[in-house]
């Protein structure tokens, strides 16, 4: 209790001249004025959707608080360790012919673009088709020409994320992260760079051998790297790095050019001691082509931001009565979230087009809808909920410096607290708004900002340009009804 | 391919980040004339995106290098373009950065959280006024509870589940729930919502009723005492649903108030076990209670107030009236009463049923004497005497209150005056924060016209006017403009009622109804 001198709330009330909240109409504040009281006006508007009557309950569920503080606790105390880099195939037991993907469930009728196209590279990767007609129609028909199966299946659900597509085949490595304080694990594949990548949907000749040379060389190099600093000093921190990122004008999502070099200049050290050790078949000069691959990427990082933020959401899963969001991904198809209340639950809607600047000719007809896991840092309460950290962002939708500020201090409206390690410097080091809150969405309108990338919509072309995107309400105005019906009936 | 013109160009020692060269790209393009427009460094990737655009740059051309490539249809467009180039890259970093601060708060939630940042818990936390629609209002309220505040929830159309909700949250915290429904409060001298200004005294109130609350303290104040405290407590709270949640938190709090030496619980028509429930907390509290809980065969609110004075030792009041009735005698039978505020109009209606018998009206007394009244304020009543609450729900469906949009009750004061049934009218005036800024400024033109209208059947006006010396309308200035209308304006509501009885011709006093009970189920 806040009331000063042992009094109840109550007893204080009678005894001193209060200070006034009003929420509603503006008639009773201005009367309060009037008579020389201090008053602040809630800025109120009515929920999204017809959400009251589900609003009223989930806010009146007894557990909420106590299920919200310790949802919030366990994401903002998870911590984030590299500690391995695997194949897919033994990391997260991938089966030939197996595909994760990024967001909700998906199947291949309903693929965008993007994802197909993905899809495609992946199958033709996995030497599974030998062209991409043969490889589409594997993919359509659920089995290649061979006879090998085919499934998809969302990354989310084998504790993975994936930037953009997310698509993860066998083959692939991925980099292990563990949260000590937990004892979670996340997965994510390794960054390919930008342009034609297969994250954005391209599959041509240099793309699969960019993928052949990541395997080959990329992947075992960074694990033997990893292996050793693990060994050694420890596993690469990769919360403390997010942390410093976040104070050198990245912010984590879009931006991750400082937490890009930090790692680097972790790296190299390690491998340059393990000269004489390295893989058989792999010499001097693939370790510089590692290195200069790494560096040359800005976006490097954002493979170990987005495992950490998983890491740091898995701990806050699965709290009966919290109304805090676990994920927000897409599929290029469907926006979904899920909630630590409700578990796995997908809630979905349609993904919409981002709002940015393109590449080129590019424009907003060739732009494919959102798509990606990479959302998992807006919902770890960094990436657009962390712009005023890197205001450069914020001008792709041709915003100024104020924008970003303003951007960050909104989304507080709509969290539950504050992240005691990711800081933004020029908000005197507050901490980002950190756990979504499906009943501050739905009260409020407000919708979490995301920075994205944004892929061509046609299978095959790539990255078309960068931006802002908001997830669709329906996704947490089915969420509320969903708490609602989840709270037990008193 | 276009038969226009290309134009590539390589500069070095020229910087500027992606974002800002896709923001110049994007405005070249868009300018008349061109077809194509990449401003770009000359990263690899950018190489090949001029590359797909058919505009390669020249060979050797570097990441630090800077690449104008432009399409145009003639040379005057590329001209153009390069121009609006070096200005664009001429214009240095604009002096943005200014920071709007905090936005305002959306949710009670937030706005709470801010107070308690910014006193450092150092103060009490503030009092939340909620006045959202009804459907909204528990989640509003239910933030202020669990943040520890107190509030008023002014809003109606609270399901009652909610209310019981809110009200044992709030208990288990500590806190008051002042409603729902809550026309009235005045704490520490603060008045929140329809409040009169009111001197400060020792006298505090616990009200299930927003205009009784404000007729008792008008009241009060006539009689030269001032109040400490008028806890509100929602129309519903004496229900037996509720059960006196808050009245009985009110009445510990106020019996635990060493400012505090006697407390008036008003109510509209208890729950006769509530009531009496909280009569017995009462004296186990040992805190003196006047009881104006309305109601047949109850005191009225003027005998309260009268109550009030005597248990302070004070000489008897004689209320004070305006204007004067002098030789008016209607010779048209029916009563009309036009009312702002439900308790009052459920008081007069106990008055003029003990006299009259049935009273019909949209807050009937007794089921039976129910009168329809449609949204738009419209009735037939016939001859029969009738009291309509303009206040009630579904008259203020989508529009204000009466007591601050008089516009219903004036349209139909002039029916009533042109109606050769109607022979009195009784109308109610209440002043205070919150209400119309000056309604006699419109109700006595109205009563001019009505008296003019029922001039030859002698319509005669009585106005109950609510209202202290202090309030922001001038209660002698009110007065005085109904008065000068032809209206005779009581503060006593109970002696305007009885006085409008006594002007009805062959008022028959009806004893066998007087003593009933009510029984109060259409409300």
């Amino acid at each position: 209790m806040s009331a000063s001198n042992d009094q109840s709330p109550l007893q204080h009330l009678l005894t001193a001249e209060p200070d006034v909240v009003t929420v509603g109409a503006e008639l009773f504040a201005d009367a309060l004025r009037d008579q020389g009281v201090a008053v602040t006006p809630v800025e109120w508007r009515p929920p999204v959707g017809r959400t009251q009557e589900a609003l009223a309950t989930v806010v009146g569920d007894p557990r909420r608080d106590e299920a919200n503080a310790t949802a919030l606790h366990r994401m903002l105390s998870a911590g984030a360790e590299l500690v391995d880099v695997l194949p897919a195939a033994e990391a997260l037991d991938l089966q030939p012919g197996s595909f994760l993907h990024a967001g909700p469930p998906l199947t291949v009728e309903r693929a965008s673009g993007p994802m197909l196209g993905a899809l495609m590279g992946a199958v033709l990767f996995e030497r599974l088709e030998d062209d991409a007609e043969a490889a589409e129609r594997a993919l359509r028909e659920g089995r290649t020409s061979s006879g090998v199966a085919i499934t998809l299946d969302p990354c989310h659900h084998h504790r993975a994320v994936g930037p953009m597509a997310g698509v993860v085949s066998p083959s692939m490595w991925v980099f292990v992260l563990r949260d000590p304080v937990h004892g979670g694990t996340a997965f994510c594949s390794l960054n390919e760079g930008l342009g034609n990548v297969l994250r954005y949907g391209a599959y041509g000749p240099e793309v699969i051998e960019r993928l052949q040379w990541m395997s080959r060389v990329l992947g075992p190099l960074l694990q033997l790297a990893v292996r050793r600093r693990a060994a050694g000093a420890g596993p690469i921190d990769v919360k403390a790095i997010v942390g410093q990122m976040l104070q050198m004008g990245d912010e984590g999502h879009n931006r991750n050019r400082a937490g890009t070099m930090m790692l680097v200049r972790e790296l190299v050290p390690e491998l340059m001691d393990a000269a004489d050790q390295l893989p058989e078949g792999l010499g001097l000069g693939d370790v510089a082509d590692v290195v200069r691959f790494c560096n040359g990427n800005d976006h490097f990082f954002l493979n170990l931001v987005m495992p950490a933020c998983k890491l740091a959401m898995d701990a806050a899963r699965d709290v009966p009565g919290s109304t805090l969001v676990t994920v927000m991904a897409r599929n290029g198809t469907d926006f979904g979230i899920q909630v630590s209340g409700t578990g796995d639950e997908w809630f979905t809607g349609p993904a919409s087009v981002p709002d940015g600047l393109y590449l080129g000719d590019y424009g907003p007809d060739d732009a494919n809808p959102d798509i990606g896991d990479s959302a998992i840092t807006e919902t770890g309460g960094i990436g657009g909920m962390a712009m005023a950290a890197a205001p450069a962002i914020v001008r792709f939708v041709g915003g100024e410096v104020g924008d970003a500020l303003a951007a960050t201090r909104a989304m507080y409206e709509i969290t539950l607290g504050e992240h005691p390690a990711y800081q933004v410097p020029i908000l005197g080091f507050r901490g980002t708004p950190s756990g979504i809150d499906v009943t501050a969405v739905v009260r409020t309108g407000v919708l979490p900002n995301i920075n994205t990338g944004i892929a061509g919509k046609v299978a095959g072309t790539g990255q078309v340009g960068a931006g802002l995107v908001s997830p669709p309400t329906e996704c947490f105005t089915d969420a509320i009804e969903a708490l609602a019906k989840a709270v037990p009936a008193s | 391919m276009s038969t226009g013109t290309t134009h590539i160009e390589t500069r070095t020692g020229v910087y500027a980040d992606s974002v800002t060269l896709m923001q110049i790209s994007k405005r070249l393009a868009a300018l008349e004339g061109i077809t194509a427009a990449q401003v770009a460094m000359g990263t690899p990737l950018n190489i090949e995106v001029l590359e797909g655009m058919g505009l390669p740059a020249p060979v050797g051309t570097g990441p630090n290098d800077l690449v104008v490539a432009l399409r145009a249809l003639d040379d005057a467009a590329r001209d153009r373009a390069l121009a609006e180039l070096a200005s664009a890259l001429t214009v240095t970093a604009s002096s943005a950065g200014l920071d709007g601060g905090d936005p305002p708060p959306r949710r009670t939630a937030s706005a709470l959280e801010r107070a308690a940042q910014a006193s450092g818990g150092s103060t009490g936390t503030p009092l939340v006024v909620v006045s959202v629609p009804g459907d909204s209002a528990f989640v509003e309220a239910h933030d202020a509870v669990t943040a520890g505040s107190n509030v008023v929830v002014f809003s109606d159309n609270v399901p009652v589940e909610q209310e019981i909700a809110l009200k044992d949250e709030a208990a288990r915290r500590g806190v008051l729930v002042m409603g729902p429904d809550c026309g009235t409060a005045v704490v520490s001298g603060v008045g929140v919502g329809f409040a009169n200004v009111v001197a400060p005294g020792r006298v505090s109130l616990v009200a299930a009723s927003g205009t009784g609350a404000q007729h008792l303290m008008a009241l009060l104040d006539a009689a030269g005492i001032g109040v400490r405290h008028c806890l509100g407590i929602g129309g519903r709270d004496m229900s037996a649903a509720v059960g006196g949640r808050s009245a009985s938190q009110a009445l510990r709090a106020l019996a635990a108030d060493p400012s505090t030496d006697l407390v008036v619980v008003v109510s509209k028509p208890p729950d006769a076990d509530v009531a009496a429930r909280l009569r017995a907390e009462a004296d186990e509290l040992g805190v003196d209670v006047v009881w104006a809980l309305l109601g047949f065969g109850q005191p009225d609110l003027t005998t309260a107030a009268g109550q009030v004075v005597e248990h302070l030792g004070l000489p008897a009041v004689t209320w004070p009236t305006w204007g004067t009735d002098a030789s008016t005698r209607p010779s048209a039978p029916a009563l009309r009463g036009l009312f702002v505020g439900g308790t009052l109009c459920d008081e007069a209606m106990v008055i003029a049923a003990e006299s009259l018998g049935e009273v019909r009206s949209n807050i009937p007394l007794r089921p039976e004497w129910a009168l329809d009244v449609d949204g738009a304020g419209r009735w037939d009543a016939g001859d029969a005497h009738t009291m309509v609450d303009f206040g009630d729900d579904r008259l203020t469906e989508g529009r204000p209150h009466p007591m601050i949009d008089p516009t219903l009750r004036e349209e139909r004061l002039l029916r009533e005056a042109d109606d050769p049934c109607v022979g009195v009218l009784l109308l109610d005036v209440v002043l205070g924060h919150g209400s119309h800024p000056d309604p006699a400024a419109t109700l006595a033109p109205a009563i001019s016209d009505a008296l003019r209208r029922g001039g030859d059947r002698g319509l005669a006006v009585v106005v109950s006017l609510t209202g202290t010396k202090g309030d922001p309308q001038g209660l002698e200035r009110q007065a005085a403009a109904l008065a000068a209308a032809g209206a005779t304006v009581h503060l006593s509501n109970a002696e305007a009622a009885r006085h409008a009885v006594q002007l009805v011709p062959d008022a028959v006093p009806r004893k066998n109804t007087a003593t009933d009970e009510p029984t109060g189920g259409a409300r």
